[in-house]
């Protein structure tokens, strides 16, 4: 079975400063892979230069099978690939149901779709998705008086609102409290095994990072460092040298 | 406030606003400008508020209905009221191609330089006007006399005003709550997150902007003949007095909101009506400082300040589940 993201030889510039360097990852359909990498490894740059954030230097994308080099955000975004912010990014003066029924499915298609009341389906929908990420009780809150923590949360039910077949979440665990992570690890898991949607998940959080991924790619100073299981990745000399500074 | 209090309100309001012109007929010329004033309010929060593009630019739309208005019915032959509705249907078609061309070229403009940029458009029309031969230059254009007396011209115009204010409303009660005016919403509350989301953000402002343009040139292609008076600069494309008074009525009730539109271009009027009575020569200074009062106290506008201090009145509240 081919992958369902390959990206292949990515290098991406920013002036005299190589962010990414020939970068090649794969990541297979319906699997949970993660990316690791200290500060400034180029993680980010990754995960925009995918989504189509900018354009790359050479090398290329592809997306079930399809080229998406050069496509931008809502274009990549319409095919099934959606992205989560490091700092979060919601409709702040929008109700949670409101940030959750603008990112309905269909909200990427034709204006005659959009000229129609949100469907006792879409609430029924997104009402089961705000109580699967624990966000019921504060529906009818406007999303930018909630906590941050909370926030990403309802980012993550957006993102799943929008029946992605990819996501790629970025740091899904800064800034939230411990007790809560558990439930956030056991909701990417059930987000990946009952709806089918492949994760690439960038993660601080080793322990995080560790029970969920399958596959690991670890970046340092723009490079592919190494790839392999969780456990190979954490027995690997280089990833340990290069989170302690010594690379 | 449920749906069905809203409902309740505005029969009311639509009650008293039939009744008005006629136990007040003294007053029927500032009834027909109120509702135009709301229509402009009303029109230029589908983008400003809703969406988030403060455009100081709809005078374009409302100069072009004017002018389209008066051409027709100076040209055409028609009679008096057949050349007039077709005059404001052919403002408003003619509106929305200029909204769709001025969109995709400056829609793509954030924030400040979006609102420069369409500042900049108000005065480029003006000029445009003041120099084309064919409706008059500098000169303007007068528009034709109404048949019949002035007292029933000034009733026809407030039920014409009144009609096409309500019209406008409904179809804003409506369109706020499809998916489209989510969309909108999103686009004003981050525009990344919406693009990053899938949404066509360019095609859904250009949208937005172009149902704002064809009602303002209908409602143009009629000020036209309230006003008996065309003028490029003073009546048309007036950037400095209705272009600003838009904005600012918005602002005044809520921006953002359907309701707050209305209440701000109803205190806006009443208020200037009020000071031009009393303050003669001072009238600007006072407006001035009520203004700048407004936006010291209520950034948010009247509704959104009431939002701010009762927000379960609006529904925000945590429900258990």
């Amino acid at each position: 079975m081919s992958a369902q993201l390959v990206v292949d030889r990515a290098t991406k510039r920013f002036g005299g400063v190589v962010a990414n360097d020939s970068i090649s990852i794969e990541v297979p359909q319906g699997s949970i892979v993660g990316l690791i990498g200290p500060n400034g490894s180029g993680k980010t740059t990754l995960f925009n230069s995918i989504v189509g954030y900018h354009a790359l230097d050479s090398g290329s994308i592809r997306f079930e099978g399809q080229e998406i080099t050069s496509m931008r955000v809502p274009e990549i975004a319409r095919l099934g690939m959606l992205r989560t912010f490091q700092q979060t990014r919601i409709y702040g003066k929008m109700t949670c149901m409101e940030n959750m029924a603008a990112s309905d499915g269909a909200c990427g298609r034709g204006i005659f779709d959009l000229l129609r009341p949100v469907s006792a389906e879409t609430r029924d929908n997104a009402e089961a998705l705000l109580e699967f990420c624990g966000l019921h009780s504060k529906r009818h809150l406007r999303a930018g008086d909630l906590s941050f923590g909370q926030q990403k949360l309802l980012e993550f039910a957006m993102a799943l609102m929008a029946k992605p077949s990819m996501l790629l979440l970025d740091e899904p665990t800064a800034g939230i409290n411990p007790t809560l992570i558990n439930g956030l690890i056991e909701r990417l898991k059930r987000a990946n095994q009952d709806l089918g949607i492949t994760l690439l998940v960038i993660e601080h959080n080793m322990r995080v990072i560790m029970n969920l991924a399958e596959h690991i790619y670890c970046l340092a100073h723009g490079e592919l460092l190494a790839a392999g299981s969780p456990e190979e990745i954490r027995n690997d000399k280089r990833v340990i040298d290069a989170y302690l500074g010594a690379h | 406030m449920n749906g069905r209090k809203q409902t309740v309100l505005a029969i009311v309001i639509a009650l008293i606003a039939l009744a008005l012109p006629l136990v007040t007929p003294d007053y029927r010329a500032q009834i027909a400008l109120l509702w135009v004033m709301v229509l402009f309010a009303m029109t230029w929060d589908i983008l400003g508020g809703q969406t988030g593009y403060n455009s100081f630019g709809n005078v374009v739309f409302f100069g072009i209905g004017m002018y389209a208005s008066a051409v027709v019915q100076r040209d055409s032959g028609l009679d008096y009221f057949l050349a007039l509705f077709l005059g404001m249907g052919l403002g408003g078609l003619i509106a929305i191609v200029v909204a769709a061309i001025m969109g995709s070229l400056v829609l793509r403009m954030r924030g400040h330089y979006f609102a420069i940029a369409t500042l900049g458009l108000g005065i480029a029309a003006a000029e445009l006007a003041a120099g084309w031969e064919f409706i008059g230059a500098g000169s303007g254009m007068t528009t034709p006399l109404f048949p019949g007396d002035p007292g029933v011209q000034y009733l026809f115009f407030c039920y014409l005003f009144f009609g096409l204010a309500a019209v406008v409303f409904c179809l804003l009660a409506w369109l706020y709550r499809t998916r489209f005016g989510l969309a909108l919403n999103a686009i004003r509350d981050n525009e990344d997150k919406a693009e990053a989301m899938g949404l066509k953000t360019g095609l859904y402002k250009t949208v937005a902007w172009m149902i704002a343009a064809f009602f303002l040139g209908i409602t143009g292609g009629a000020v036209g003949n309230l006003l008996r008076f065309v003028d490029p600069r003073d009546t048309a494309f007036a950037g400095p007095t209705y272009g600003v008074w838009m904005v600012l009525m918005a602002i005044l009730g809520g921006k953002g909101t359907l309701w707050g539109p209305v209440l701000g271009a109803v205190v806006f009027h009443v208020t200037q009506e009020v000071l031009w009575t009393h303050l003669l020569g001072w009238q600007r200074v006072a407006l001035g400082l009520i203004i700048v009062g407004i936006v010291v106290f209520f950034p948010q506008g009247i509704l959104g300040w009431a939002r701010e201090r009762w927000p379960e009145r609006f529904g925000h509240k945590v429900e258990a589940s």
